[in-house]
């Protein structure tokens, strides 16, 4: 087990330089200026885009630009974004801001989506699975900028239940809640229907019938045989989540202009802002890596038929 | 995401010349609040990331320049409702030949940090932005001013700054300080209206502690203005207090505004909705649709024109030849039916443009593109054949098509489409940068939209650096020598009346040869909260903080 952790914190060595190089080079690659979009209608004046590509190495071609890139985030440094703000301070305050919405949003999937996966799986063909059915597919179709503003206008605006927006980077868990009901609706909607699907499939097999010829009750066949196995694939689609919402929950972020960081890399790309995309994909590529490996090493909890060593 | 919000939504509208101040002229709807109110507490307001350190001389858009206005007072004032300058830190400013002004500053005015404002702090001001290796982005405001050539890196490649390209000067001769509270200033050539501009931001007075160290005071800006910054959250928020021992005639009422920083206008106006923000300086799309703004906020929302013009601009002839005829760029712009695509797409919000200048500003005439701007698709058509019909296969007119503009381009093309019977394609450039590299390479075809946001309220802002031959922002590369000497003799005018009259008839030239076809007018609408009175739009669609007060 313990090799098989080094070896896997090893291989994150090269995952993550080839990771921080390709999203390089692509910002590189992409078309347009910098500075055309900074001036708005007018040519930039030609001292400030002397000045302005000095400071940010524009002139250099990509491999020194990377070069430098490198040998300064080597040191800690993350650079700056384009308009003059430490990259590394927006990283600091943004990333907790998104876990804690990410997480809650799991948590929220989770809780739900499992429990109502079991509920509907152990009665097939009932009111209830039914009932879930037809409310996850309502969910799964809805786009999320209908129901975050949907929720937002009723909930916040006209009821005010909820605060309309977060905004603030200290955001309290009440602030958030909204937001990260909104983020983890539609993967409530998965995790129900997977955890249903291969419940009832593990239902079938041999080894629960096994169980439950020897005596077993049926909460215990269920619970400790059919749905630790029938988890395995919902671990996995859980661990990619969370690494989906911390980089992909734009919409949500915009809608309650939550200070995160999906919404800050949308907007780096956009105005071709190198040091700001590679600094935060760098931080999710890392955790995407490590949630991968705790996702791993949760199989062999899950399945000790799967082993690491 | 409709992108860095303002940034690129405003920017993507138009120049994103700072916003300075107010000024009247245009008429306004609804936009009478009785200013009563208690003076006192304080007010949230849509804020969004400025692009630049909050150097007046380094910033040149609405983000930070909303907050910067209240800041740093500067020479010059624009009145909120006329635009009219009135003396501001200047106790006069005179001259004579309008080329040597001598400016006596108002003694006693104090910058945050308690040191006096003097002549000397405008002086060095100025040759620190005009100074090139600085690269402030407001530079070329000084341009008119002496010896602005000999601050300029010279230098070829990716450093002009460097070895041989240094700047053969430090200082511009034109400046000069005489005593602690006045200075003169030289211009290269006439400049009728120079105390017109010195309300703008680049022009502001910088106390010593800018000089002892720039970048802590990009983060924590020390004015003279009627608001002082105590801290810019980054990302987040900016708070300015009141300055307790401002002396202006501009003072705010309330003791404490709070710019939220906002990635999208929508979450900010159901903040407004909700009462969690005070005050909108915009209001999103969704909520302009059958005025739906005005059932929301019912007596809470205020509209005014700006000095914003939308244009379409045609590529240089050597660059599309199709184009070049005057008689077929009249057509297409006779062809185009504004009033009823200003009804289904915007609503209402904005005006059809008559000419090339905002009526916002001073010296501003209507009906200056004549017939050529009212829609008449039979004399647009017969017009179109006298000229022997369209050369190219089809009529082209390319946007940024991240900045919310296919609709009205795809509507201007189906109103020229048909009226006159050639084929027209709106065409989508993926962003604003690529869109303006493209412009700036002369690789764009046909037409394109352009905007321009004035810099200072003066008819010459919408004329000299869009249309002057070689200007800074004239896309189309348009050249006719008889609107640039009409130019220079306004420039050089003594009266106001008759530089005013020299721009208008230079104005009139344009609709002969029609460089670039006017389209609309901008209007700035605003939303504000139950807890606020006193809400008054500027002509620049900025807040007029004088007025705004706790109910």
């Amino acid at each position: 087990m313990g090799t098989y952790i080094l070896r896997r914190v090893l291989q994150m060595i090269p995952v993550l330089l080839g990771a921080t190089f390709l999203i390089f080079a692509m910002v590189f690659a992409l078309p347009g200026d910098p500075l055309a979009g900074k001036c708005g209608e007018r040519p930039c004046p030609a001292a400030y885009a002397a000045a302005f590509e000095e400071k940010y190495n524009l002139n250099d071609p990509l491999p020194i630009q990377y070069g430098k890139y490198i040998g300064n985030l080597a040191q800690g440094d993350f650079g700056e974004t384009y308009n003059g703000i430490k990259v590394s301070e927006q990283l600091k305050e943004r990333y907790p801001v998104t876990a804690k919405l990410a997480l809650m949003a799991i948590l929220i999937e989770t809780i739900i989506g499992i429990i109502a996966g079991v509920l509907t799986g152990i009665r097939k063909g009932g009111f209830l699975d039914n009932l879930v059915l037809v409310s996850t597919l309502v969910v799964i179709s809805i786009p999320i900028f209908v129901i975050g503003g949907l929720a937002q206008y009723f909930l916040g605006v006209k009821w005010g239940l909820f605060p309309v927006t977060v905004t603030s980077g200290e955001a309290t868990v009440y602030q958030l809640l909204l937001p990260a009901i909104v983020l983890g609706s539609l993967s409530v909607a998965y995790v129900a229907r997977l955890t249903r699907t291969n419940l009832v499939e593990n239902l079938r097999s041999d080894y629960v019938r096994t169980a439950i010829a020897k005596g077993l009750t049926k909460r215990r066949a269920i619970g400790l045989h059919a749905l630790r196995n029938s988890l395995i694939p919902v671990i996995t689609f859980i661990g990619f989540d969370f690494g989906a919402l911390l980089g992909g929950a734009i919409v949500t972020e915009s809608i309650f202009n939550i200070p995160g960081v999906g919404g800050y890399i949308f907007r780096s790309i956009r105005s071709r802002d190198g040091a700001s995309v590679v600094g935060a994909v760098t931080v999710l590529v890392l955790v995407y890596l490590v949630v991968n490996l705790i996702v791993d090493l949760l199989y062999g909890l899950l399945d000790p038929r799967i082993s690491h060593d | 995401m409709r992108g860095t919000t303002r940034t690129v939504a405003v920017a993507a509208m138009s120049a994103v010349a700072l916003l300075a101040a107010g000024c009247g002229g245009g008429s306004s709807d609804d936009n009478t609040t009785p200013a009563e109110g208690q003076a006192g507490g304080e007010i949230t307001v849509f804020g969004c990331n400025p692009q630049n350190p909050l150097v007046p001389q380094n910033t040149g858009e609405t983000c930070g320049g909303d907050v910067l206005d209240q800041v740093f007072s500067k020479l010059v004032h624009y009145d909120a409702d006329t635009a009219k300058p009135e003396n501001d830190q200047a106790e006069s400013i005179e001259t004579e030949d309008n080329q040597n002004f001598t400016i006596k500053v108002k003694q006693g005015i104090k910058f945050h940090d308690g040191t006096e404002l003097k002549a000397k702090n405008f002086v060095d001001a100025w040759n620190y932005a005009a100074y090139g290796p600085n690269g402030m982005y407001n530079g070329y405001f000084f341009e008119p001013v002496e010896g602005f050539g000999d601050l300029q890196c010279t230098g070829d490649g990716d450093d002009p700054c460097a070895g041989d390209g240094k700047p053969s000067a430090e200082t511009l001769t034109g400046l000069a300080v005489v005593d602690d509270y006045t200075f003169t200033v030289k211009t290269t050539e006439k400049v009728s209206n120079l105390p017109v501009r010195l309300g703008y931001t680049a022009f502001a007075a910088l106390p010593d502690a800018f000089f002892a160290d720039p970048e802590a005071f990009g983060d924590k800006p020390i004015g003279t203005g009627p608001y002082k910054l105590d801290a810019w959250n980054k990302e987040q928020s900016i708070v300015l207090s009141k300055n307790a021992d401002y002396a202006g005639d501009w003072a705010g009422k309330v003791d404490k505004i709070t710019f939220k920083i906002y990635q999208e206008v929508d979450p900010a106006y159901n903040d407004v909705l909700a009462n969690n923000l005070d005050i909108v300086t915009s209001i999103p799309a969704s909520a302009l649709i059958d005025d739906k703004y005005k059932s929301d906020l019912p007596e809470r929302n205020a509209q005014k024109e700006t000095g914003v013009i939308q244009t379409i601009t045609f590529a240089p002839t050597k660059v599309d030849p199709n184009y070049a005829d005057p008689k077929v760029r009249a057509a297409i712009s006779m062809a185009i039916d504004r009033e009823t695509i200003n009804q289904q797409i915007f609503n209402n919000t904005r005006v059809p443009a008559t000419g090339w200048v905002s009526p916002v500003v001073d010296g501003y005439k209507a009906d200056q593109c004549g017939e050529n701007c009212v829609y008449d698709p039979e004399k647009a058509k017969a017009l179109l054949d006298e000229a022997g019909g369209f050369k190219g296969d089809k009529i082209t007119l390319s946007y940024n098509a991240d900045g919310g503009h296919k609709e009205w381009t795809e509507a201007t093309c189906n109103s020229i489409k048909q009226a006159l019977g050639v084929d027209c394609v709106a065409t989508g450039v993926v962003d604003f940068a690529t869109f303006r590299a493209q412009i700036g390479d002369e690789k764009m075809k046909g037409m394109f939209r352009t905007g321009w946001q004035m810099d200072y309220p003066s008819i010459e802002n919408f004329l000299a650096p869009l249309l002057k031959t070689g200007a800074s922002s004239n896309d189309g590369n348009y050249s006719n020598p008889e609107f640039d000497k009409l130019l220079d003799q306004a420039a050089a005018a003594t009266d106001e009346a008759e530089a005013n009259s020299l721009y208008q008839q230079a104005e009139a030239l344009l609709a002969a040869d029609m460089p670039q076809i006017p389209m609309y007018y901008g209007k700035t609408t605003m939303g504000w909260s139950d807890k606020v009175t006193g809400v008054k739009i500027t002509a620049f669609g900025t807040v007029d903080y004088t007025q705004v007060s706790l109910k």
